[in-house]
């Protein structure tokens, strides 16, 4: 007999359930397969009722996240033979709400990540057709990793803080304005200070370092935070010492 | 129903969606846009994108190149005035996406670099990296965060267009975490909702791509042009499909078959050397390197695997440092998904399909025979790719024909907005006949075929019938089949009758969608008795200008399969000749 393997998926429908409950599906163990080709035969041969988001099956449009055995993981990118033998469990990202299955409701993350003025606020303006800002690659190094977070939430469900407190802003936005306050182009570091620096912003991060293991794409948000923290205290410290510098 | 008034309603949220919004939204702020799609917008399937965006920048090119090259490489199907206007605009678009924050990798002066691509004459794919179209989608994302105008419906699956009087007026769509649906009223429309690779068994294409905005144009009467061609990318994993970008050859890569050859010097693509060499052995273009394959494979010089058979990809001549920085996702993907550390070790690879060359039939403006209607991006066939695109011209078609279509929406809402939304107030005739048509899917009863079912069906005929090298009898073989699945279909129930977030609803509708656009694509195969780029017939081996220098439109006829009409292909300056590459090339 071909071996197989058993996922213990967590099942809520807010229609019907009062709880979410744990439904147990024997798929076929195959070596190359991830998590998520489990979830797709469990929902193409055994249970088309069960819903999850998922699409590039490459790990880069972030739609798959989940809790795989209380770890959250990219279910695209874990494979089932580090799982086997064993019983995998599948829940959704720790810290957000379910909507359905192992599908959560993500709204206060679009908000934060709008929060933050991500997007590039121009130290000198110029028109497309002036050509393009010139940038070194050295440059560009500064701020490069953090340009690589994929939205998968992953950090948020990683961090105890983000348990604690559903006002804090969180890794991956914080991360992403570091980004945009470290690129030569840019100079919209004060714009954002005021969501970045504030109390749910950097301040309520206490530096477990979560974010940064959990991290499929090795952006390193508390490294973002940390560094971050240290440019707003000299900030405030030259807005100190400068006469007529108070805001 | 629930209607929601908007000025502009653009479905599809990916590089060509965003930038129409963006573009609405600079030229008029007063004007109100529903952006709605069917996942957030960061996880569209332009995320996914690898080698780079195609724009002249660089003092040793031209626009003419730029022309030339994508002409040829289409096969002389491109339409000449639209791959004009394409070149010229296409640098100030990617310019603009500089100015947005797009991290595009850089030459040690501080310009911006750009690599060598299959079919291009000059090095002039801008990159950000192996993952361009992620900070292309993510930049463009973030950029539009930014205009208040931007009303994002995300989560939002669109159905049905509105059409009254001979206009588009709006969408229906189900807000997928409540199963309820709504109608958006609106002055003009946009469709931006991407390929459809989907249909085939073996693709690049994320879950998403499932030709949904296609397939809504189609229904209301627009015809979908040159559906026959279907780019296979000719370096896929076995297995996932993922792909590993031509950027891998532009930066020296090499293929070889299971002898070590470079077995691309016997198909017109060589001598081998000397190398990297433009338009030559792997810097070929994709649609002559996926055929060399199928040659390879049929001499039995190919690698067998479980998952198909496979040549190998040899990028060990770059070195670990090269690789890392320019090639990092590579690296990573065939780490993890094949096992193999490019650094030391060839990459198993085979063609998979890609891109879907035609689409919904635009003018230059982005326009559709319907008033009201525009579309940008894979979904639509603006005819700058004719029968082969060439790779990185997408990344660059998504912004340049994205903004145009938003501008041309927006200036069509002003021009007409008087004579919009008749009654406001209700949804309309059309919206309710969608819901109608919703409601008898969810009260079909019985057993029988599933979503599943159907849709594997439907991959195994497109593969075996209309692949890289289709025949009468094969394409024939899959009209019948795809009628048969179409029939079934109409009968299909759902398994799953609830309302919040129904996965099995959606991949019901999705698979609706492939089963109208999949038609579309067999049939206009059928009846293109020639070969021209992506679409090969071995009993009519030869381009047939006299026949076939024309678009194929296929229009919608209910139940019954397409009908296949012909259209003129525009051809200003540059006379059909023979595609010359290798030693030869120009």
């Amino acid at each position: 007999m071909s071996e197989i393997i058993m996922l213990e998926v967590l099942r809520y429908h807010p229609e019907t359930d009062s709880a979410p409950y744990f439904q147990r599906y024997t798929v076929p163990y195959q070596d190359d397969w991830v998590v998520l080709d489990a979830l797709n035969h469990i929902k193409d041969h055994l249970d088309a009722t069960l819903s999850y988001r998922w699409s590039c099956h490459m790990a880069v449009c972030g739609s798959c996240g989940m809790m795989i055995n209380g770890e959250p993981k990219l279910s695209c990118h874990t494979f089932l033979r580090d799982y086997r033998g064993a019983v995998i469990r599948v829940e959704p990202l720790d810290h957000f709400p379910i909507e359905r299955d192992l599908v959560i409701v993500m709204d206060s993350f679009m908000d934060k990540l709008s929060s933050v003025k991500p997007w590039l606020i121009p130290k000198q303006d110029k028109p497309p057709s002036a050509g393009e800002y010139l940038q070194s690659p050295a440059e560009l190094g500064v701020f490069h990793q953090y340009t690589q977070c994929i939205n998968c939430l992953l950090c948020y469900a990683a961090c105890p803080q983000c348990g604690l407190n559903e006002d804090f802003v969180g890794p991956a936005a914080l991360a992403l304005a570091h980004r945009y306050n470290l690129d030569s182009r840019d100079g919209g570091k004060d714009a954002r200070a005021e969501v970045v620096a504030s109390n749910e912003g950097i301040w309520e991060c206490t530096f477990v370092g979560a974010c940064s293991e959990v991290c499929p794409k090795h952006v390193d948000p508390a490294a973002a935070i940390q560094q971050t923290k240290i440019s707003a205290s000299v900030d405030w410290l030259k807005d100190l010492l400068t006469p007529g510098g108070h805001r | 129903m629930d209607v929601i008034e908007t000025d502009i309603a653009i479905v599809g949220a990916g590089g060509a969606g965003l930038r129409a919004a963006i573009a609405v939204a600079e030229s008029d702020p007063s004007l109100s846009i529903a952006l709605i799609s069917k996942v957030y917008p960061m996880r569209s399937h332009t995320v996914a994108a690898e080698g780079g965006a195609a724009g002249v920048i660089k003092g040793n090119d031209s626009l003419d190149n730029h022309f030339n090259d994508t002409v040829s490489g289409g096969d002389w199907l491109c339409d000449q005035d639209a791959v004009e206007l394409f070149v010229n605009t296409a640098p100030v678009e990617l310019l603009q996406l500089e100015h947005w924050g797009c991290p595009w990798s850089r030459e040690a002066n501080g310009t911006v670099a750009v690599r060598p691509f299959g079919g291009m004459k000059i090095e002039r794919t801008w990159y950000a990296a192996d993952k361009t179209g992620f900070h292309i989608l993510h930049t463009l994302f973030q950029t539009s965060l930014k205009y208040p105008s931007i009303r994002r419906f995300d989560e939002y699956y669109s159905t049905d267009l509105i059409v009254e009087d001979g206009r588009c007026t709006g969408v229906v769509a189900i807000e997928m975490r409540s199963g309820r649906m709504v109608a958006f009223r609106a002055k003009a429309v946009v469709i931006a909702t991407g390929g459809a690779g989907r249909i085939f068994p073996f693709t690049t294409n994320g879950a998403i791509k499932t030709g949904d905005g296609m397939a809504m144009a189609y229904r209301a009467g627009v015809p979908l042009k040159d559906m026959e061609f279907m780019q296979y990318h000719p370096t896929g994993l076995p297995g996932t499909g993922i792909l590993i970008t031509e950027g891998s050859r532009g930066e020296g890569g090499i293929l070889v078959n299971k002898d070590g050859y470079r077995y691309l010097q016997d198909y017109n693509l060589g001598p081998p050397d000397p190398w990297p060499r433009k338009k030559a052995m792997e810097l070929g273009p994709r649609d002559r390197l996926s055929q060399a394959f199928w040659h390879e494979q049929q001499k039995g010089r190919t690698i067998k695997t479980p998952h198909g058979d496979v040549v190998h990809l040899d990028i060990r001549q770059l070195g670990e440092k090269m690789i890392n920085e320019r090639l990092p996702m590579v690296r990573e993907l065939a780490l993890a998904y094949v096992g193999v550390d490019p650094v030391h070790a060839m990459i198993p690879v085979r063609p998979v399909v890609h891109y879907t060359m035609g689409g919904i039939h635009t003018d230059i403006d982005a326009a559709t025979p319907l008033p009201g209607l525009f579309a940008a991006g894979e979904c639509a066939c603006v005819s700058i790719n004719g029968a082969n695109r060439l790779g990185s011209n997408s990344l660059a078609e998504i912004v340049v024909f994205g903004a145009r279509a938003g501008r041309g929406a927006a200036a069509f809402a002003k021009a007409n907005s008087s004579k919009a939304n008749p009654k406001p107030a209700s949804a309309g005739a059309a919206a309710e006949a969608a819901q109608a048509r919703l409601r008898e899917l969810f009260e079909r009863e019985g057993g029988g075929d599933s979503v599943s079912s159907l849709r594997k069906a439907m991959n195994d005929t497109m593969e075996s019938g209309a692949g890289i090298y289709r025949t009468e009898q094969t394409l024939q073989e899959t009209c019948g089949i795809l009628a048969d699945l179409r029939a079934r279909y109409r009968k299909m129930p759902l398994q799953d009758r609830s309302n919040v977030f129904n996965t099995d609803l959606i991949q019901a509708l999705e698979l609706g969608c492939m089963l109208d656009v999949a038609s579309a694509m067999a049939q206009s195969a059928l009846q293109r008795k020639e070969s021209r780029g992506s679409h090969q017939r071995l009993e009519y081996p030869d381009r047939d200008d006299a026949n076939y220098l024309k678009h194929s439109m296929a229009n919608y006829r209910g139940d019954a399969a397409p009908s296949i009409s012909y259209r003129d292909v525009v051809i200003t300056r540059s006379q059909p000749a023979e595609r010359v590459y290798g030693g030869a090339a120009t």
